[in-house]
């Protein structure tokens, strides 16, 4: 029988209006966090301290969303006792909005970068974040995309791509490194630039727990710890469960240069 | 895609896990007759049915009565040794009938006939030998009511045992009272009054005397048919500690219409609809991914 998941349908109207309601919002978190991300990246970019002062200050409506949301989650539970798909909706809802939560912060840091630089005027070095910000703006919409549409062949595929960008992220930290030992007089600049590189990658990393709330709401396993690589499929993923390969703890790659090293 | 979109719905619907013979969109306004065209088309219910070694090995089983209506159709289930297994199902799907045949409590019934096999440790429940005051000794049977005799609290427990001759003298006797009452969590409330009749006690505890009742004899199984659906919370929850205790010296089957229950006390849980058994698996399992839609719909408050 196919198993489908859809959050309708249930005899008591309210329940759904209920559901349905914390989904709305969960969306509207996302979009919101979204548009954080891309001011936050603009201001950097383009220098406009003012459009950071915009972002830093907006960060409060993502907390309350996030706060609103948990408590629609938990008065669902006490009341409804859901089970089934609908408690793995809450559960994958509850988590994401930690994530997105952090996104947000994340965001935050970025902004707060991008006044700092547009006050001394050195953000020549910012532009080297584009194309990172670009790839991690595009992975956000598409796990919020998977997300809405419950789509698990897509949330796979984006929870396979954070690899990319954290290959990036280590590109750049690297051409970074070598500017600062050039010139260390770049060194402020350098590491306020590894300091966004660096949350764009978290970015990335929170998108790919969403991505995986997805899966486990749509197939009910939880894909979390385990090696992504070689498996096309959600179902292939679900049905390697039995031989689950926990991928050995990557050691973080460097976001933190050794001071002494660098001026040596 | 633009997050704020409205036609959030459209896209929600999704697909996967197709099982050979069953084909339906999720969720959508149920056709009964579709829904049971691919009940009879499924092989055999989702889930892990089958166990090794049960204590019960029913397969094929078939409930007819009066021979026009059949009640349920070809349920192949083990159910395990110390385990409590649920039965749920909406009202009617059969699992009421299926636990009554399982100490022929059917056979009481006119017009009622069973077909198919019932093996209780591999012995046959319906085979002509079969003496089935002697199989209800063996498996014990709570109702939904209380249902004391009009009898003192002491002699409501002692039936059993006076009955099918397990105590030799009035100590022993005394002993299996009290050991009943004991494990019922009963005995401590009562022991000062078991010569009063035992229709004088509060609901859970008349209920508590029937399970006393049913301990008394020492059975292998207990069914229990919606135990405690004329309780108060405060002796549901004492019922159900009670039911988890016995777990360790007896099998139990539980029929209850309290989804609820079913998670908090079973080990593993049957899903019925209609006459046919629909999923059956780990309680875990059925109440955070059910493998199949009726279950899932069943459980999550969908049927209207």
């Amino acid at each position: 029988m196919n198993k489908s998941v859809e959050i309708g349908h249930h005899t008591s109207q309210q329940y759904n209006h209920e559901l349905e309601e914390v989904r709305n919002l969960l969306m509207q978190m996302g979009g919101l966090v979204e548009s954080q991300l891309a001011k936050a990246l603009k201001a950097l970019l383009e220098q406009d301290s003012e459009l950071g002062e915009e972002v830093a200050f907006s960060d409060y409506k993502v907390n309350q969303l996030e706060v609103e949301i948990d408590e629609h989650c938990a008065r669902i539970i006490a009341r409804r006792q859901p089970a089934a798909s609908d408690l793995r909706l809450l559960l994958s809802i509850i988590k994401s909005i930690t994530d997105l939560e952090r996104i947000g912060d994340e965001a935050e840091k970025i902004a707060r970068h991008a006044i700092r630089a547009s006050d001394i005027n050195s953000g020549r070095l910012n532009i080297s974040l584009r194309h990172l910000g670009d790839h991690v703006r595009e992975i956000l919409r598409e796990s919020l995309d998977a997300m809405a549409r419950m789509d698990s062949a897509q949330a796979l595929r984006v929870a396979r791509s954070d690899s990319q960008i954290d290959q990036e992220f280590d590109l750049l930290s690297r051409q970074l490194l070598t500017h600062m030992m050039e010139d260390p007089r770049t060194i402020q600049e350098s590491l306020n630039v590894t300091w966004c590189a660096r949350s764009l990658e978290r970015i990335g990393d929170h998108c790919k727990n969403i991505c995986e709330y997805v899966i486990y709401f749509v197939e009910g396993k939880d894909i979390r710890h385990i090696n992504l690589k070689g498996r096309a499929t959600p179902a292939e993923i679900v049905a390697s469960q039995k031989a689950v390969e926990l991928e050995p703890r990557r050691l973080p790659a460097g976001p933190e240069p050794d001071p002494d090293s660098v001026q040596s | 895609m633009s997050l704020a979109s409205p036609t959030l719905d459209t896209g929600m619907t999704k697909q996967l896990n197709t099982t050979p013979g069953t084909m339906r969109q999720a969720g959508g306004p149920l056709d009964i007759e579709t829904v049971v065209e691919e009940l009879k088309e499924l092989p055999q219910p989702v889930g892990r049915p089958l166990l090794e070694d049960p204590k019960y090995h029913t397969r094929d089983v078939c409930v007819f009565y009066n021979e026009t209506k059949q009640a349920i159709f070809n349920v192949n289930l083990d159910i395990g040794r110390n385990e409590v297994i649920a039965m749920i199902g909406p009202s009617g799907c059969g699992k009421s009938t299926y636990l009554r045949c399982l100490n022929r409590m059917n056979d009481t019934i006119a017009g009622c006939r069973v077909t198919g096999e019932l093996l209780l440790d591999g012995e046959n429940v319906y085979a002509r030998s079969q003496d089935p005051v002697l199989l209800r000794a063996r498996v014990g049977m709570v109702f939904q009511k209380p249902n004391p005799f009009p009898k003192s609290i002491y002699d409501n427990v002692a039936y059993g045992p006076r009955l099918h001759g397990l105590a030799n003298n009035r100590a022993e006797l005394d002993a299996i009272v009290e050991d009943s009452l004991t494990r019922a969590g009963l005995f401590k409330e009562v022991k000062d009054r078991l010569n009063l009749p035992g229709t004088g006690l509060s609901g859970g505890q008349q209920q508590r005397l029937c399970i006393a009742r049913a301990i008394a004899v020492s059975p292998e199984v207990i069914l229990m048919d919606e135990p405690t659906s004329a309780l108060d919370p405060i002796a549901t929850g004492i019922i159900e500690e009670l039911i988890d205790t016995l777990r360790q010296s007896f099998t139990i089957c539980i029929v209850t219409h309290s989804m609820q229950q079913a998670a908090r006390i079973s080990q593993r849980t049957a899903y019925f609809h209609m006459g046919y058994l629909v999923e059956v698996n780990d309680t875990d399992t059925v109440f955070t991914n059910p493998g199949h839609l009726l279950t899932e719909n069943y459980i999550t408050g969908r049927f209207g």
